[in-house]
């Protein structure tokens, strides 16, 4: 947002900051005269909240007779939990030997020893963490996820890599689910589907599907153009072009499809526990419940292992040589870890044995107790500090100011920055918002989310420009930004909430933690793309590093930094939404009592509608850094 | 426009290729004869492939030279549709290419055509053997047939020993070895270049051209070559079509293209040849003189001038220009001397005699 | 491979419910798959859905230990709050509900209409729930313990999440609730602040109690936090049978409740000893709170605090055991 070429008459020059300056006087000026009229109050009666409450109240009574559901939805369901039985049925069979086997020769044949003794290390802590069968009931449930996501992401991915027509309808579907939070999935999902595995296994297939898509059509759009038209020259049927040519050309970058596929099942997994799917999930919300950290550390940690040793894995599996074959050697050892597993699991115990498991509840929940009594008057300090300086201000302001004149503001902001289309899409979201019955909670939620990209992008450019200018600082720093993007979102919310107990801060923490590595990586990345003979050009006429900084790097940089702040925007919404369960209230609270309590389960779904809105008015506010190479000039008065 | 006997390999005739979702209209209307740049600015159109006709006979290597975006490898393409021809007939072997069935096609193109490509087009994750037998395979010709037959081409196209190798654990020079090989596998009756050699380095592409014209020696298959290369173009081809633009702007044997450019565009781009080294003595030679002794060497008139100076040299006498026995001229020292020397710009040019058979297309 | 496989699963799944449609609970986990039991020879598997609130975990533990060590169940305790639960009787997901409190909706849904659950007895404890106070507060402000006079005293309970109006301390947003509709009713000055968690309640209670903040929450007996600390309770308008049944309406207290047990109808009818060992599962408020508070306050797991108070009143738990 460099410049506003105000092209006025000649003789009358006003400076650049002024219609901006000007528009931002009127917009005081509206509040300070509208402050408290057309407020729109929440309401938990209100009639779209009742009459989705009364949809499922009714869709309840009829799930056994209504025809839709009986011959179509609960099929659906039925496939899938028949699905989980089996992989759960298969892998309580293998037991804890077979299944460390197993999966210690499979990572050890995609990576070798390495890999192998991670996933054997990495199964065998889910048991010493004394997690077994949670972890093996959400291994199976990440396993039908992951399938389901393949087995229908992968042909719709290769559709849109073949045909401009299917990628150009897919994308945007893809781009809001991919704003979508976690939470917006859930209450919809229990209205089809019921509780339960099932419904909590679809639930983690429809948010893991998006890289599923659309990295396969990134992949098969990549496959050498040359290869295929040689493929059609010699005769070849678009079937055959297709799986003896596209698909193996893509498999080494769809191996990456399937991690992230993986990734975001592991995300999601967690909080389907909210309707009652089983595995960690429950032990960590049931830690929350409790205020135990002790409870859900371990289950935190199992997952972090999980994504880790799934990660590495799969990852071993894309970045393979090529046409490296299997040694003999790892061969060997892969057969002897899956045949010894196997041959153990009659001899050893059906259970993992309790005298080698670790507790360390009591331990953790004191340690937390002894940081909250004697970091108190820093945590507090903080968190007070933030709260009345910078949430309560804005938060009175948000709700306290007319609802027309926070749409007008929007509309200005996002026009500026993004564009007309983006703007009006803004607005309309937020119109909807508005007749939703979600406005007041909507409002409060922007304020947590505002008040955390704020810091998130103060810290993220911190970080990012000092690792940009010290190769020495990104060295250390990569590793750490690297294993914080493979954990699930989830387990953010442990160190918040250890610190800072259930309050809207916890929320902003986690957000905070979870959002900052994406955007330091990304302006990072910006500034250290800015062409080095640019910066040589600028270092030759004498430039000190502050005005490097100041005059080339960051301005060059500037489409990267406001990805950055999008990306950011995008994951602290999420973040903040899921922080409903550990006192940031507001919309994502809404969706937790939505699930807690009947009789408001209309206003769950709602809030979760809401924070769809929310996410898709913040992207689009922020999205100038993917449409508009530059700033253009623009007057708006 | 007539379409040509079923003796031709190949006959194209009154071929259009125009990109853009408008192309049909603008064939239809006069926008086609707009220039290029013209008819994008105007229509959104890009017409790559602009009224071209030809004629390949059997057996015969025929080049397309040109600049890069001058059509040629659209033109190439067109010739089994894997680039759909907006308008104009082709024929290969007789048989309405633009009429064929998409299982009638793939019939062609999997027995009759193949195709090398300028970026070779393997199949990174299939051994040598397999890419070459990747045509049989598509046929569905079993396993052990195939490798069978695909063992015997990489011996043909001098990859011995590497069929168990990966394409990236080749050479350049010799993964287009196995685009050649692939191409040969499936026995076509022609096969199309597409600038097979340009990504390769030149001593590479040397020994690649010299294994060209052996292969074509051997096998004597109907081959069109596209080439952006002028001495690719003159070494390989017994014919060669100019384009720019999307037209051809001449087409004729080298000789023919050097001796008498149709145009400023094609004498820009052969004014650096070496023209001894593709003329030959039809050019040179000339009515005997009265009185001129007629009892020297006699050289075929289809001898490159720079060959006869050995002959020159080693008689005083004036060299009889024969075709078969028949006497088509004389050539003595100074004519040679002063050709090679550069003062003389062709007795051709002077009688006219020889080129008067060059077919102009095009502008 | 993976799509026959998938196609021979969907075949499978519509061969097993004929031709007539699915319904939910065909669907779910309803044939347990072999658990990774303590033997191969296990009874079964018994779900106890575990609610949040430890005297719910006293119970289910207890209960949970007799299953798997006394009549070799399998146990599985899935985290599903209350109304879940209910649902979980639908889906195969739960079996057992361990401490019921009240909801006569939900038992008129499942229990009659439905017909997936059945009640399965008291647990001899008595609940009930109300707003709670410190007792030195009430000793210095005698009458606050009269809802008519909290408006009075809103300021004390101010805070910064309640704005201008008192703070009444709310828990786990799955709890048993009235608060909104008690405040809007009785026209009370105070706003509903969510804490979260059982465990938020019992936090701000023992500083209220240490530092004298003047607090205001929603609590629950039995718990083992009444021998912790002295509390109060605000009467509020007395309860009379019927003045809840709407739930926008209320204006009265809680009543005092009948904890009870409910199980699926699955389960009374196929549990065999399990069901037996769970309806005649009953037991005081004072044992309940002994388990509670080892779990809680003495580091004790919800199975060492089980095995601690069984082995110390064999002669009540031997009643227990189906014969």
């Amino acid at each position: 947002m460099s410049t506003t070429a105000v092209s006025t008459p000649a003789g009358l020059r006003l400076p650049k900051w002024a219609a901006p300056a000007g528009v931002a006087a009127l917009f005081v000026v509206a509040y300070l005269v509208f402050r408290g009229t057309g407020t729109l109050p929440h309401d938990k009666e209100a009639p779209q909240f009742l009459a989705v409450t009364d949809l499922r109240e009714w869709i309840d009574d009829h799930r056994n007779d209504n025809p839709l559901f009986l011959y179509f939805l609960n099929y659906i369901r039925l496939f899938v939990g028949s699905l989980y039985d089996l992989f759960q049925t298969v892998m309580y069979a293998l037991g804890w030997p077979g299944l460390i086997g197993v999966m210690g020769a499979l990572a050890w044949l995609a990576g070798g020893w390495r890999t192998g003794t991670l996933a054997i290390a990495g199964v065998s802590a889910f048991g010493v963490l004394g997690l077994w069968q949670s972890s093996v009931d959400t291994l199976a449930l990440v396993g039908v996820a992951v399938l389901l996501s393949l087995a229908i992401g992968i042909p719709l991915g290769v559709w849109a890599g073949l045909s401009d027509r299917a990628r150009r309808a897919i994308t945007p579907v893809l781009d809001v689910m991919q704003i979508m939070p976690t939470f917006a999935y859930l209450a919809p999902l229990a209205l089809f589907f019921h509780i339960g595995a099932p419904a909590g296994a679809i639930a983690t297939m429809i948010y893991s599907i998006p890289p599923a898509i659309r990295i396969t059509a990134l992949a098969i759009s990549q496959v050498s153009p040359t290869a295929v038209e040689a493929s059609a020259s010699l005769g070849a049927t678009r079937w055959q072009t297709l799986f003896k040519v596209h698909l193996p050309l893509a498999r080494p970058t769809m191996a990456l499809a399937v991690n992230q596929t993986i990734m975001m099942a592991l995300s999601m997994v967690v909080i389907a526990n909210l309707i009652a799917a089983p595995g960690l999930g429950g032990e960590i919300l049931g830690g929350l419940s409790r205020a135990q950290v002790g409870i859900m550390l371990p289950a935190g940690v199992a997952i972090v292992i999980m994504a880790v040793v799934l990660d590495r894995t799969l990852t071993a599996v894309a970045h393979k040589e090529p046409h490296a074959r299997i040694g003999r050697g790892d061969l060997a050892v892969a057969g002897v870890l899956a045949v010894a597993g196997l041959a153990l699991i009659p001899v050893l115990p059906r259970t993992w044995p309790e005298n080698l498991t670790v507790n360390f509840v009591a331990q953790v929940n004191d340690a937390v107790h002894w940081a909250e009594s004697n970091w108190y008057a820093v945590t507090t300090f903080i968190k007070d500090l933030v709260s009345h300086s910078l949430l309560n201000p804005l938060q009175a302001l948000l709700t306290s100011a007319p609802w027309w004149l926070v749409a007008l503001a929007v509309l200005t902001v996002a026009w500026r920055v993004s564009g007309v289309r983006p703007a009006l899409t803004a607005l309309g979201c937020l119109l909807a918002i508005a007749l939703l019955g979600t406005w007041e909670h909507a409002m409060q939620t922007m304020t947590t989310v505002a008040v955390a990209v704020l810091v998130t992008l103060l810290i993220g450019l911190l970080l990012g420009v000092a690792a940009a200018r010290s190769p020495r600082f990104s060295a250390v720093q990569r590793p750490i930004l690297d294993a914080a993007q493979t954990m699930p979102a989830f387990v953010y919310l442990l160190p918040a909430l250890a610190l800072f107990g259930t309050t809207r801060f916890t929320a902003i923490f986690a957000s905070i933690i979870y959002a900052v590595p994406p955007v330091v990586r990304l302006v990072e990345d910006g500034i250290k793309a800015v062409p080095g003979t640019v910066v040589e050009a600028a270092t030759a006429a004498g430039s000190t590093r502050g005005q490097l900084l100041w005059k080339v790097q960051l301005p060059m940089a500037r489409r990267a930094i406001l990805l950055a702040a999008n990306q950011g925007i995008v994951m602290t919404l999420a973040m903040v939404v899921v922080g409903g369960l550990v006192g940031a209230g507001a919309l994502g609270y809404d969706v937790v009592v939505g699930f807690s309590q009947r009789t408001d389960f209309g206003l769950g779904l709602v809030a979760g509608i809401a924070t769809v809105l929310l996410g898709v008015m913040l992207d689009r506010i922020t999205q100038g850094a993917d449409r508009r190479p530059s700033p253009r000039k623009r007057k708006f008065i | 426009m007539g379409v040509s006997p079923d003796s031709a390999a190949i006959a194209v005739a009154g071929l259009w290729k125009i990109f853009g979702s408008r192309a049909r209209k603008v064939l239809d209307s006069d926008d086609r004869l707009l220039d290029p740049a013209a008819l994008r600015e105007k229509t959104g159109c890009t017409a790559a492939v602009r009224d071209v006709s030809f004629e390949v006979r059997p057996g015969e290597v025929f080049v397309v030279m040109g600049l890069s975006g001058s059509g040629k490898s659209t033109l190439v393409r067109c010739l089994t549709r894997l680039v759909e021809p907006t308008a104009g007939e082709i024929r290969i072997g007789g048989e309405d290419i633009g009429a064929a069935s998409p299982t009638r096609l793939r019939e062609i193109r999997r027995h009759r055509v193949s195709m090398v490509f300028q970026h070779f087009g393997l199949l990174p994750h299939r051994k040598v053997i397999d890419n070459v037998a990747y045509g049989l395979e598509i046929q569905g010709v079993a396993r052990t047939p195939r490798h069978a037959r695909a063992a015997e081409i990489l011996s043909l196209v001098g990859l011995d020993g590497y069929a168990e190798a990966y394409p990236d654990q080749l050479s350049g020079g010799m993964q287009q070895r196995v685009g050649l090989g692939r191409a040969l596998a499936v026995e076509p009756q022609v096969m199309l270049f597409d600038e097979p050699f340009s990504a390769l380095d030149p001593l590479i592409r040397r020994d690649m051209q010299a294994e060209v014209i052996r292969l074509h020696r051997e096998v004597g298959k109907t081959m069109v070559f596209i080439t952006h290369d002028l001495s690719e173009a003159l070494k390989l081809g017994e014919r060669i079509a100019i384009m720019r633009a999307g037209a051809i702007v001449q087409l004729g044997t080298a000789e023919e293209l050097v001796g008498a450019p149709a145009d400023d565009y094609v004498a820009d781009f052969v004014r650096d040849v070496p023209r001894s080294n593709v003329l030959t003595l039809r050019w040179l030679c000339r009515d005997p003189e009265p009185g001129e002794p007629l009892d020297g060497p006699a050289l075929p008139v289809t001898t490159i001038i720079k060959d006869a100076v050995g002959a020159a040299s080693a008689s005083s006498r004036p060299i009889r220009v024969v075709a078969g026995d028949e006497l088509v001229g004389v050539v003595d020292r100074v004519d040679l001397l002063s050709f090679l020397s550069g003062a003389d710009t062709g007795a051709g040019a002077r009688n006219g005699t020889a080129l008067t058979r060059a077919p102009r297309a095009g502008t | 491979m993976k799509i026959r496989l998938l196609a021979g699963l969907l075949a499978l799944g519509l061969a097993a419910v004929g031709c007539g449609g699915a319904t939910v609970d065909t669907a779910g986990s309803s044939s347990a798959p072999p658990q990774a039991g303590a033997s191969s020879a296990a009874a079964g598997t018994v779900k106890i859905a575990i609610n949040p609130w430890v005297g719910y975990e006293a119970s289910a533990n207890v209960v949970a230990y007799l299953l798997k060590n006394e009549l070799g169940y399998n146990v599985e305790m899935p985290e599903i709050k209350e109304q879940l639960s209910w649902e979980g009787f639908e889906t195969g997901d739960v079996d057992v509900i361990i401490e019921n409190w009240g909801h006569p909706d939900l038992k008129k849904q499942f229990i009659e209409e439905k017909k997936v659950a059945v009640e399965a007895g008291s647990t001899g404890n008595k609940g009930v729930i109300g707003w709670y106070i410190p007792k030195w507060m009430a000793d210095e402000h005698p009458d606050i313990t009269d809802s008519k006079n909290l408006n009075k005293y809103a300021d004390l309970f101010k805070t910064s999440e309640s704005g201008d109006k008192g703070q009444l301390l709310f828990g786990d947003p799955s709890y048993v609730s009235n608060e909104e509709a008690l405040i809007k009713n009785l026209k009370l000055n105070y706003k509903v602040v969510v804490g979260g968690s059982e465990a938020a309640l019992i936090k701000s209670a023992q500083q209220a109690q240490e530092q004298k903040k003047p607090l205001l929450f929603y609590f629950w007996d039995p718990h083992w936090l009444f021998s912790d600390i002295e509390l109060a309770r605000v009467n509020l308008p007395a309860y009379t049978p019927g003045c809840d049944a709407d739930p926008k309406k209320v204006a009265c207290d809680y009543p005092e409740m009948d904890l009870d047990k409910i199980v699926s109808k699955k389960f009374a009818d196929t549990g065999g000893k399990a069901y037996e060992l769970v309806k005649n599962f009953s037991w005081t408020n004072e044992d309940q709170n002994a388990v509670s508070d080892d779990m809680t306050n003495n580091g004790m797991t919800g199975e060492q605090a089980a095995k601690k108070w069984l082995d110390a009143n064999t002669a009540k738990w031997q009643a227990w055991i189906p014969k």
